[in-house]
């Protein structure tokens, strides 16, 4: 929902990225508030993952010009996990298989230091349980997911319903999803929504990285910016997102 | 006593201190005892030159005179009773190599299931032991096994009779607490046939002292018998440990051994499973984890001699520090052992840049209808894992210590005992560090 007024979260100024000494962001500027849902759309290698990964302080995505603001604070100043801790979230486009750390202690740590973080309460294995058990409920996930390894064997669609589970969990300010909804059946596309639309309140907000409009049927954004080759050409309302799919990404690059 | 003089090296000559041991009555056993003497006198501490032992330099071994355990106290139950498995109900303790009754419990076993140190058990079923002790632990070529069969008088006797299960796990705890001392345990275990027994052979140190442990383990499975077998080494790190356990395989029988090595400056683990008979079944899971100067090297042979034998095997190494981990796995598939089904994976994991490991799969195969696989890694940490947990708030440090604890726990959690499952999770985590969020 846009506000007149309404808090600035991040501030993306002339942001350029390299992966592998590849200039990938050629110069991104994006204003969030609080309240406001986001699409960053566009044709594949335009730049929308590098960006989110650049966000979240991926080592292998390296800020080379430019500035990003996070809450008032230099986003570049702070590690991975300080970021996280300051209520930064990603969801990663390809989960990370971490085989032999139960995905419930996973979870379990990873929302005790936020809570820490946050100078909340931590919970027991105990109370977490029940906690995390009434979350899945909530957002339709199976229960068995907490008895197996973090990721290991699961289904392209069972990693992005945990990826939504621990964005559940961890309540971030700032969500940026990374293709959550490539490759997804409609009931995870559910789940996904679900997750988004229950974690919205005036005082955060989300930013999806999708390649589809069907995401959005589901999800209203307040903004859609379009990218290509490093840079948002255009931002518009929801509308934008339907005039993409049906006359493609082609006019917008004729028109920038 | 003459044949003490003769030792061709000084060092193993010192070591034969204590060996001369009465006459005990057996012709059989004398004879062995005999043969294995003369082994040791002829046989030489071996070198880096040689094949088998070219990664593992036991030179500081080498430098420390030891000599037997005097006759001490032994530790009281306080002592030991934190390294007492709580399912192991049945426990034989030894202490420097001596049995001790009073640390003990054997009593209450059901019919058919003798648990005994063997100094009695070759009074009363000698005939049970004869075509076993000595006899699959071959000390022809091997100097240690032959030093250990020559002090052989004492060790753990367990025998199950055919069809009898144990029905608790046994553990045989062998306890160091003397400076500069020598001990050699020995072990026996039979399973008669479609017998059943989980044993758990663990070796510890009562405080930081410099000791020597020369171990020899045999196991005889009986046709459709099943063991499982748990070797824990968790000595001190000042001391020096060497094992050989020697496995033989009836028909259908099934052996799962799980090694832990966390323990010793300097260790060295030898396991070698004959499938002695059509179909047997074989996992053997390992561990080490080792930081400091620790030096562990492990062999394993998995001899398949007969058609129709699987086998499967796990060895993972956890590296730290200047620590330096050996891992040298051969598979045998001897001509006629077709439809042998054989797998076995090396994993390793370096923690820092002084670590150093090396790992030697072998595969030697005389059959032509088998399936056989070996693979080997060596690597440190994958940082996409890293990067992830961090990702959602983990500090780095914790991030490393939480998977490398990972790494580790796929061996432990494979333990067929929950309570040491548990305990050696915590020893791992303490070791890794990931015991602060877990």
């Amino acid at each position: 929902m846009i506000r007149d007024g309404a808090k600035v979260l991040l501030e993306v100024r002339g942001l350029r990225v390299k992966v592998g000494g590849v200039e990938i962001c050629k110069g991104m500027d994006l204003t969030v508030r609080a309240g406001e849902i986001h699409a960053i759309m566009g044709p594949n290698g335009s730049g929308k993952s590098t960006f989110a990964k650049a966000l979240v302080g991926h080592p292998a995505y390296e800020a080379v010009a430019g500035s990003v603001v996070y809450e008032g604070k230099d986003l570049f100043a702070m590690e991975p996990e300080e970021r996280a801790r300051a209520g930064l979230f990603l969801g990663f486009q390809y989960p990370v298989e971490i085989p032999g750390v139960s995905n419930s202690a996973f979870l379990r740590l990873a929302y005790n230091t936020q809570q820490a973080a946050r100078g909340a309460d931590e919970l027991d294995p105990l109370e977490f349980d029940d906690y995390v058990r009434a979350k899945m409920k909530l957002l339709d996930i199976d229960p068995g997911f907490l008895d197996r390894s973090v990721n290991d064997g699961f289904s392209g669609g069972e990693k992005k319903r945990n990826e939504i589970l621990q964005m559940a969990l961890l309540e971030p300010r700032l969500a940026v999803l990374d293709e959550t909804d490539s490759g997804l059946d409609i009931d995870a596309l559910r789940v996904v929504a679900g997750g988004v639309n229950g974690l919205l309140t005036p005082e955060n907000a989300v930013v999806l990285v999708t390649h589809y409009q069907r995401l959005l049927n589901y999800i209203i954004p307040d903004y859609v910016h379009v990218m290509d080759g490093g840079r948002i050409l255009r931002t518009g309302g929801k509308e934008l997102a339907l005039e993409l799919e049906s006359r493609g990404y082609d006019w917008i690059k004729a028109a920038a | 006593m003459s044949a003490l003089a003769s030792a061709k090296h000084p060092y193993i000559e010192a070591l034969l201190q204590g060996a001369e041991a009465p006459a005990s009555g057996l012709g059989w056993l004398n004879e062995r005892r005999a043969a294995a003497l003369e082994r040791a006198n002829a046989l030489a501490v071996p070198t880096m030159r040689e094949e088998d032992w070219r990664f593992t330099d036991i030179r500081p071994l080498t430098k420390v005179q030891f000599h037997r355990a005097e006759e001490r106290a032994h530790p009281s139950m306080a002592e030991i009773s934190g390294y007492i498995v709580p399912e192991a109900t049945v426990h034989l303790v030894f202490v420097d190599g001596v049995f001790a009754r009073e640390l003990s419990a054997n009593s209450g076993l059901p019919y058919g299931v003798i648990v005994a140190p063997l100094r009695t058990a070759l009074q009363s079923h000698a005939a049970v032991i004869e075509p076993h002790l000595a006899c699959h632990a071959r000390f022809r070529d091997e100097v240690f096994i032959a030093l250990n069969t020559c002090h052989l008088r004492d060790g753990a006797f367990v025998w199950i009779a055919k069809n009898q299960q144990c029905p608790t796990p046994v553990q045989l705890l062998f306890v160091s607490t003397q400076h500069e001392v020598a001990a050699h345990p020995r072990v026996l275990v039979v399973a008669e046939a479609g017998a059943e027994c989980t044993l758990i052979e663990d070796y510890v140190s009562l405080g930081e002292t410099v000791h020597f442990t020369n171990a020899v383990t045999e196991i005889a499975v009986g046709e459709n018998a099943g063991v499982q077998h748990v070797k824990l080494q968790r000595e001190a790190r000042t001391a020096f440990h060497i094992a050989a356990c020697a496995a033989a395989l009836a028909k259908d029988a099934r052996y799962a051994s799980h090694t832990v090595t966390l323990g010793a400056r300097i260790s060295r683990n030898s396991l070698n499973v004959a499938q002695e008979g059509e179909g047997a079944q074989i996992r053997i899971d390992g561990l080490t984890l080792v930081s400091g100067r620790q030096l562990a090297d492990t062999h394993t042979l998995m001899d398949h001699a007969r058609p129709h034998g699987r086998s499967e095997q796990l060895h993972k190494c956890i590296v730290g520090d200047a620590a330096h981990a050996v891992f040298n796995g051969k598979i045998m598939v001897r001509a006629g052992a077709q439809l042998t089904d054989s797998a076995q994976e090396s994993r390793n994991l370096l923690l820092s840049d002084k670590a150093h490991v090396d790992t030697k799969p072998q595969l030697e195969i005389f059959a032509d209808d088998v399936k056989c696989s070996h693979g080997a890694t060596v690597g440190q940490l994958d940082q996409e894992q890293v990067f992830y947990l961090r990702s959602r708030g983990l500090a780095t440090e914790h991030a490393r210590a939480l998977l490398t604890y990972a790494f580790g726990a796929e061996v432990v959690d494979r333990i067929p005992v929950p309570s040491l499952v548990e305990q050696l999770e915590r020893a791992v985590m303490r070791e890794t560090k990931a015991g602060v969020q877990l």
